[in-house]
């Protein structure tokens, strides 16, 4: 590191690390991140951008459905890239789904996180009884796959409330239900560098200075665990992202006058037979580029921060 | 061992535990067996009487024992769609779900062992990095849109025109990705074989073979990039290592020190993660079957969410349960009986 008298800033600090000097170094990576930002904002503003309100009913003209891109004979010049089987543009839907696909990973991803970073700190640290209960709660949710945990809790929840309240709270439900579905990863590598931090010097110091075990947890070595729950979050939102578009496409996810990117390949489905692949295959291919260029983002943060990690 | 497999065993009844319990929940919670089984004209007060006859004033415990016995003799109750016991309805599904899975398997195993061990040995060589490449793109294709692409390629069919027409390449472009599209993609088609009991197979004739394709290579696309990344790393590492040195330096034939000496502790960990992964498969069948209609297991889940059919739902619950228990269990034994290293008893690291 750096041995400047001054206390570097956070900018400066950032360009002398290594995570900059390799990004700096990764085409792939630039490019990723490139792509990425520009959807999200793409996402974020797509009231801005999108040339009709896919919300909106009096907007929306039956006659004009299933019109195909603009590259294919029959095109209608006002829609770009066509339209869905209800006569909405495909290109104002697909940026208000990508907003709702966005909201609902980030959103799991970070109750994810704030379930397992809590239990993990918690099961390392404190260890015992309560390391073994929430690690065998962890290796039960784990033995299934969180892909079934997540249908089996959508679909029961849905049974249980009915499928109009469940439609009304959809984006609230997917994040909770893959909020809980995937806290074990969290848990289990924060747990795994909790053990390797606990019986360092500083914690022990800490301890002889009379500090309480919550601040210890939180304050001294939550933050040497980082890296790992940085290199996972990026995963999992693309796993958050997969699995709420799995939901959806099951129909236990976002309603279809409120579409995600899920949802949106599940109404299109039904008229691919027809000849209208646009409908499915757009919004499909935007879910790919997103989910991709996160798992490209993620692979090579793996490669900087932590090599190791996920071998073994 | 013994101390161990009672551990594994105890483990495994514990696990059936907790998920009969949610089961019985969630049959507890959700709906009202009274109003399914009479009709409008009935008064309360024979409402109530029936209702006390089947036991739904008991508390919960007294219910759930009732559940709990009634579920290890095999009944499960009556599914209300089908009008006959859920576990009969599940006994009909599974073996298209099962002929499903197994011909992901074989195709999983087929490919991924060969490409993973080909880009371990030569981690340079194009064709390692272009299957490096497409198995990030592999793992961010979720599994129903694969389906989704190929029943367009390769059921509907596409007439490519993206190249002009006029020129010799053009044409020979156009018409090289063009596809005929005239696979099968909707359900298990009627050139069945009978084998026995509810077990009609896929496997026997060319018809159902070409049925089961699409399905199981869609369902065998989720799995196939993470078996490929994991048998390459591991075999990397082991390739790294002190004996297979040692083996090439007393100059035994490179075939046979890739294929018989190193190959043996890289599928070590390929054997726990992918018997873990046969259990994570039945969840991509209810999206594999419900885009291709294949009468399976899955397929039959999620008409069951659909049409509130909640004794086949807690039915199809306790069966998965089962079968991810077994699963684990078994893969945990025979990881036990391939790596003496591994220390049975002790705590899981």
């Amino acid at each position: 590191m750096t041995t400047t008298t001054s206390t570097p800033s956070r900018w400066e600090r950032l360009r002398d690390s290594f995570l900059w000097y390799s990004f700096k170094r990764d085409r792939t990576a630039q490019l990723c991140l490139a792509v990425f930002i520009c959807m999200v904002i793409a996402a974020f503003a797509s009231p801005l951008l999108a040339p009709t309100d896919p919300y909106d009913l009096r907007q929306i003209d039956i006659l004009d459905s299933e019109l195909p891109p603009f590259w294919i004979d029959g095109a209608d010049e006002r829609y770009a890239l066509g339209t869905d089987a209800q006569g909405r543009d495909l290109w104002s839907i697909v940026l208000y789904g990508t907003r709702v696909s966005l909201l609902i990973g980030f959103g799991a991803v970070m109750l994810q996180a704030l379930l397992g970073v809590t239990f993990g700190l918690m099961a390392g640290y404190l260890g015992g009884r309560v390391d073994a209960f929430l690690m065998r709660l962890a290796d039960i949710q784990l033995s299934f796959s969180t892909l079934m945990v997540a249908i089996v809790v959508g679909a029961v929840v849905k049974a249980t409330m009915g499928s109009a309240f469940y439609s009304q709270y959809a984006v609230l439900m997917l994040i909770l239900i893959i909020g809980l579905a995937e806290w074990p990863q969290y848990a289990r590598t924060v747990r795994a560098s909790v053990l390797a931090e606990k019986n360092k010097e500083y914690v022990d110091a800490a301890r002889v200075m009379g500090l309480r075990s919550k601040r210890i947890m939180f304050r001294h070595v939550l933050p040497n665990t980082l890296s790992p729950i940085f290199v996972i979050s990026t995963v999992q939102i693309a796993n958050a992202i997969i699995s709420e578009a799995a939901l959806s496409f099951l129909g236990l996810g976002m309603p279809e006058t409120h579409p995600s990117l899920g949802s949106l390949i599940k109404a299109g489905f039904d008229y691919i037979q027809s000849g209208s692949w646009w409908i499915t295959l757009i919004p499909g291919a935007v879910l790919v580029v997103l989910v991709l260029s996160i798992n490209l983002l993620g692979d090579w943060l793996r490669d900087v921060m932590n090599p190791r990690l996920y071998k073994g | 061992m013994i101390a161990f497999l009672i551990k594994r065993l105890m483990h495994a009844i514990l696990v059936m535990f907790v998920i009969s319990v949610l089961a019985f929940a969630i049959q507890d919670n959700l709906g009202d067996p009274v109003q399914q089984m009479v009709g409008q004209s009935v008064p309360e007060s024979e409402r109530a009487a029936l209702r006390d006859r089947l036991g739904l004033n008991d508390p919960f415990l007294v219910q759930y024992a009732r559940f709990a016995k009634n579920a290890v003799q095999g009944d499960f109750g009556y599914s209300y769609f089908y009008r006959e016991p859920a576990l009969e309805v599940i006994a009909r599904h599974l073996p298209a779900t099962l002929e499903l899975v197994f011909a992901a398997t074989l195709i999983i195993v087929l490919l991924s062992v060969p490409i993973g061990v080909y880009s371990a040995i030569k981690p340079r060589s194009p064709f390692s990095r272009f299957f490096m490449g497409a198995s990030i793109i592999g793992i961010s294709i979720p599994v129903f849109l694969t389906a989704i692409v190929l029943i367009q390629i390769f059921s509907i069919g596409m007439t490519v025109t993206l190249f002009p027409e006029g020129t010799a390449w053009g044409a020979w472009l156009n018409s090289a990705l063009s596809t005929q599209g005239n696979m099968p993609s909707f359900g298990r088609g009627y050139d069945l074989v009978h084998v026995m009991g509810h077990w009609d197979t896929n496997l026997a004739t060319w018809d159902g073979l070409k049925h089961l394709v699409l399905p199981a290579v869609s369902l065998a696309s989720i799995m196939l990039p993470l078996f490929i990344r994991l048998i390459r790393a591991e075999m990397m590492e082991v390739l790294q290592s002190e004996y297979v040195k040692y083996a090439r330096a007393k100059g035994i034939s490179m075939r046979r020190v890739y294929f018989v000496h190193a190959l043996k502790n890289t599928m070590l960990p390929v054997i726990t993660v992918g018997g873990v992964q046969i259990g994570t498969m039945v969840a991509y069948t209810i999206l594999t079957e419900t885009v291709f209609q294949w009468p399976g297991m899955g397929l039959m889940f999620l008409d069951a969410i659909n049409r509130a059919d909640i004794p086949l739902i807690v039915t199809y619950l306790m069966i998965v349960g089962v079968i991810f228990v077994v699963t684990n269990t078994i893969v945990d034994l025979i990881y036990g009986f391939v790596n003496p290293t591994v220390k049975l008893t002790g705590k899981p690291a």
